[in-house]
């Protein structure tokens, strides 16, 4: 097996074993500065709509008013669905103007949580969830057929036509119908390869499919078909003395 | 996330005053924990000793109490605590875990290990994963010799490495803080000692962490830099070499350096410092701590301005002929002096002698001393108006110190600025300013320019009128400061040089004298002078100043001690000028003779703070070329015109300053002007300025550029570059071509 190696790397990975500083950096996955950009910069205006200020307000208006900086992460969340589903640096700043507080805290916080998207996203942004329990039930086919049938991309990008967004995500909470990916804000759970496809068919399409268990449950049952409950469960006042009754 | 302290109780700075009830006492001036230390004394075991802490401290401080060393990175006494980086494990009784002693209280009757085996493996296990991020930098990092990490290493690090990551090491690119602090984000260990310096005592809120786990960094997310003049105490705090200091980026290293405590002389708070040299060059300033006047921090002037001393230095005598200075002899240029004095006809009050900001005590005693004998009276200040009698007069002392001191600004619960800008004329009283704003629902007002104070405050306008509305009653914040118990009055060094000041000085007098059950009290007073300008407090003291009948004369012959701010019209044309200083600056200039003397890390000197805090500065290095100590000149000076002085030495000198005030001889403590005296001082500027009518000048703020305001910081490189790049808002040249033209500015 050794012949197949180049003649170079054996030596080398020999003396790797002594671990000098040789080994090659590790950049972090998403950027935790901002850069200015055309399409992402402080100077592209934001704001929320009618609508939206008026959650805002209300939302806003459950804290008491020195504390009205906890509605930053609602807040935050208004404003990226607002701005097609990513928090820009305008968005940032345009929350912490709202609640008056230094935009770096609205930064910590969009950073911190890997639901804020600050970089654009397509029009579907599908989460595929492969931590263990899904992993077990075969997620990574599910997310190799994702990636493959919106055009071989792979997680983290985002199909020419700007349709879709793939990203893997860690678990969903519901791993009682795994495999499963989130699309936009909809679980499609207990997928098979040829479910998946139909869904993103779906999407491509600009249908919706329906939400929830692919495979005809109702919710989170026993597929094999329930073994308590199996019979009506008695109403009140069954089997009570007969004043009860 | 951080727990910071300025997002809990108080909004930003720049949004005004929301109010808080805070839970915290205004007593609490404790730096300890979160919790204020008040009420009993709690026992608990360390090791085996028995302590008693104050009920509140951290677990840490009872261990210190007990005299076990416990290792540390993010812990700091005067910051927040945040908990993060464990090095600090010990063991306590009945708990299944070790506990990271500084974020745990310390409780009482427990019983703490910090060295039993478990603690040792724990710590090593927290350094080993410090570690494997870090990059084995040390020969090239500035921090070496004096790095936590690097000395906690020695005790905790394991010898070989268990490092098998294929993907490397964490890699974090390097952020551009300004001219001031030099970045290797490699090597930061996520402690956000720095975040929490910056967003609790500087009032950057600009600076924090972004991202989570093991990507979390240290920056400001946009691009931007650190605008501070506190910013470069995050290069102490640091505890590794993530953050370093540019201007001193491998100049020299800690074992190589000589300390000397000094005090600084930048402003008139009379930090004290700690001046690092090597042979003849001051390589850098460090804060030493002092819990009454800088606790642990200095500003970015009096860190990083001594760069200026070594350019633009007076190295030997001049002498004037025609329009070129010629080097001459002490001799000749001491001769040429006393002929230009004969030569000039100047008689009594005719000699002028004028004293800058960075004149020491003994030197003006001197000069004074000599004037007076010559018959003059004529002993003008470096300030606009200076050659007239100041308006609070220097007959008493509390009309022109900082009364409250500086550390009693903590216990304010009202404090009225006036016509100052403490961030600028005093930015480590400013912290405290702002350190009681966060923790006290303290309530501030302004009336002057203006300002980014890094605290909220009521605007009450920039005139005479705001004060008289004040003074009167009039607004919310009268209301507000008639409540309350300990009211501070602090009042800018620039009104008694405003056009205005004697109206405003006669209101603040008579309102003082009017609350004075409040205002002036045997414990608290509130009226306060804020001196910007370290040699000021002294020369009141020792009475420099000019009679009402010298500030009417024209001067023949103009003497000026370290003077360089003044305006050379205010120098008659035909008036022999001696220049006596350390910088070719603007007296220099003006001089037919300079007298090349010592700059403050080079002479063993009294200086006395605004509180009236008298501090003996040290002497670091030797003065460069010829140049002599200033008394020494000044003394020799009067042998050669005949009028000798009768000290021979610095001891003799002293004791002239004990005749001239006790205080001067008094080192590092302040004293309070009794009550009455102190109502008597009320009066004198009441009756003094009975009368004066407002025309309504607009306040300004006397200092419009922080980094440069006096000889030794214009001279200063890195306060050149300050000024371009947080006064100008330029790009100063340092960071790489290119940046900072996208700076995203929020
Ligand atoms: S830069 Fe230094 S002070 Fe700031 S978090 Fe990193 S190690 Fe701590
Ligand atoms: S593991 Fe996929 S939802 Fe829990
Ligand atoms: S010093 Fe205690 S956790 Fe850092």
């Amino acid at each position: 097996m050794f012949s197949k190696l180049p003649r170079s790397a054996l030596p080398r990975t020999v003396a790797r074993s002594r671990f000098i500083s040789s080994t090659p950096s590790r950049n972090s996955d998403a950027l935790f500065v901002h850069r200015d950009t055309p399409y992402n910069n402080p100077k592209i205006a934001f704001e929320f709509d009618a609508e939206n200020m008026k959650r805002a307000q209300d939302i806003i208006s459950h804290y008491p008013p020195q504390y009205k900086k906890a509605a930053v992460i609602p807040l935050l969340d208004l404003g990226q669905r607002q701005n097609k589903g990513w928090t820009s640096i305008s968005v940032m700043n345009y929350v912490a103007n709202l609640l008056g507080m230094p935009p770096m805290r609205v930064y910590e916080v969009a950073t911190f949580y890997t639901m804020f998207n600050r970089e654009p996203i397509g029009e579907h942004f599908v989460q595929v969830c492969t931590t263990t329990p899904c992993q077990l039930r075969g997620s990574t086919e599910i997310l190799n057929t994702v990636c493959e049938h919106l055009g071989g991309i792979k997680p983290g990008q985002t199909t020419k036509d700007g349709k879709f967004t793939v990203v893997e995500v860690e678990c969903q909470g519901a791993c009682s119908n795994a495999p499963m990916i989130v699309v936009g804000d909809d679980f499609y759970e207990d997928l098979t390869p040829k479910s998946t496809k139909t869904i993103l068919d779906a999407f491509k399409k600009g249908m919706k499919p329906k939400p929830g268990p692919q495979s005809g449950r109702q919710t989170s049952e026993n597929s094999a078909g329930l073994t308590t409950l199996t019979k009506k469960p008695y109403g009140p006042g069954e089997f009570c003395q007969p004043e009860f009754q | 996330m951080l727990r910071l302290v300025s997002t809990v109780s108080r909004p930003t700075s720049t949004g005004l005053l929301g109010k808080v009830v805070s839970t915290h006492t205004p007593q609490c001036s404790s730096a300890f924990s979160a919790t204020c230390s008040r009420g009993a004394d709690i026992t608990l075991t360390v090791d085996g000793k028995e302590v008693t802490v104050p009920q509140g401290s951290a677990l840490i401080q009872a261990c210190e109490a007990a005299g076990a060393t416990i290792p540390r990175f993010c812990y700091h006494d005067r910051l927040a605590i945040a908990g993060n980086c464990r090095m600090c494990l010990v063991e306590v009784e009945r708990s299944p875990k070790p506990v990271a002693s500084c974020a745990m209280p310390a409780m009482p009757g427990s019983k703490v290990f910090t060295n039993t085996p478990l603690v040792h493996e724990a710590r090593e296990g927290v350094m080993e994963f410090l570690l494997a991020n870090h990059p084995l930098d040390c020969p090239v990092c500035d921090q070496g010799g004096e790095c936590d990490l690097q000395d906690q290493s020695m005790r905790y690090g394991s010898d070989r490495t268990r490092f098998h990551e294929i993907t490397g090491k964490r890699a974090v690119e390097n952020k551009d803080m300004g001219p001031l602090v030099k970045t290797s984000m490699n090597r930061c260990i996520q402690c956000t000692r720095c975040v929490r310096f910056a967003n609790e005592v500087a009032g950057i809120e600009e600076l924090g962490t972004t991202g989570r786990g093991n990507d979390m960094q240290i920056g400001t997310y946009v691009e931007k830099t650190m605008d501070s003049e506190m910013s470069g105490n995050i290069v102490d705090l640091c505890p590794v070499g993530a953050l370093t200091s540019k201007p001193y980026a491998f100049h020299a290293r800690p074992w190589e350096l000589k300390n000397t405590e000094s005090v600084d002389v930048m402003d008139a708070v009379g930090s004290n410092i700690r001046i690092d040299s090597r042979g003849v060059q001051v390589m850098r300033i460090q804060p030493k701590t002092n819990d009454d006047v800088n606790e642990e921090w200095i500003n970015d002037k009096t860190r990083y301005a001594f760069d200026g001393l070594r350019f633009q230095r007076l190295t030997t005598p001049l002498v004037k002929q025609g329009d070129r200075f010629v080097p001459a002899t002490w001799e000749n240029a001491l001769t040429a002096i006393a002929e230009g004095l004969t030569a000039s006809g100047a008689k009594g009050d005719e000699i002028q002698a004028v004293a800058g900001h960075l004149a020491d005590t003994e030197a003006m005693v001197a000069l004074k001393d000599l004037v007076n004998r010559l018959g003059s009276d004529n002993l003008g200040l470096d300030q606009p108006g200076g050659n007239r009698p100041p308006i609070h007069g220097v007959d008493v002392r509390s009309n022109y110190l900082f009364n409250a001191t500086i550390p009693g600004v903590e216990k304010a619960d009202a404090i009225l600025l006036v016509g100052t800008n403490p961030r600028h004329e005093a930015a480590v009283l400013n912290s405290r300013i702002r350190k009681s704003w966060l923790h006290t629902p303290v309530e501030i007002a302004l009336i002057g320019e203006r300002a980014d104070t890094a605290y909220g405050y009521d605007y009450l306008g920039d005139s005479a009128k705001a004060l008289a509305d004040f003074v009167a009653g009039k607004g919310a914040f009268a209301d507000k400061f008639k409540n309350a118990k300990n009211p501070l009055i602090i009042v800018g060094s620039a009104l008694s040089e405003h056009p205005d000041g004697k109206s405003m000085y006669n209101d603040l007098a008579n309102f003082v004298e009017k609350n004075k059950e409040r205002l002036v009290t045997p414990t608290w007073n509130g009226f306060s002078v804020l001196q910007r300008v370290a040699s000021r407090p002294a020369a009141y003291d020792v009475g420099f100043v000019p009679s009402q009948r010298a500030s009417t004369t024209k001067p023949k012959f103009v003497y000026l001690l370290n003077a360089d701010e003044l305006d050379p019209a205010s120098i008659p044309q035909d008036a022999f000028v001696v220049y006596h200083g350390h910088h070719g600056d603007l007296g220099a200039q003006l001089a037919d003779v300079c007298l090349p003397a010592t700059a403050y890390t080079e002479k063993a000197t009294t200086w006395v703070n605004t509180e009236g805090r008298t501090q003996m500065g040290r002497a670091a290095v030797s003065a460069p070329g010829v140049a002599r100590e200033d008394w020494k000149i000044v003394r020799a000076l009067s042998e050669v015109i005949g009028t000798p002085l009768p000290y021979d030495d610095v001891l003799a000198l002293r004791d002239r300053l004990w005749e001239i005030s006790p205080t001067l001889v008094r080192y590092d403590t302040t004293e309070a002007t009794s009550v009455d005296v102190a109502l008597a001082g009320l009066k004198l500027i009441a009756s003094q300025t009975a009368g004066a009518k407002a025309v309504g000048t607009p306040l300004r703020r006397p200092i419009t550029n922080f980094y440069q305001t006096d000889p030794i910081s214009r001279a200063s490189v890195t306060m050149a570059q300050c000024t371009r790049a947080f006064v100008k808002g330029e790009n100063y040249g340092f960071s790489e071509v290119g940046k900072g033209s996208q700076a995203a500015f929020a």
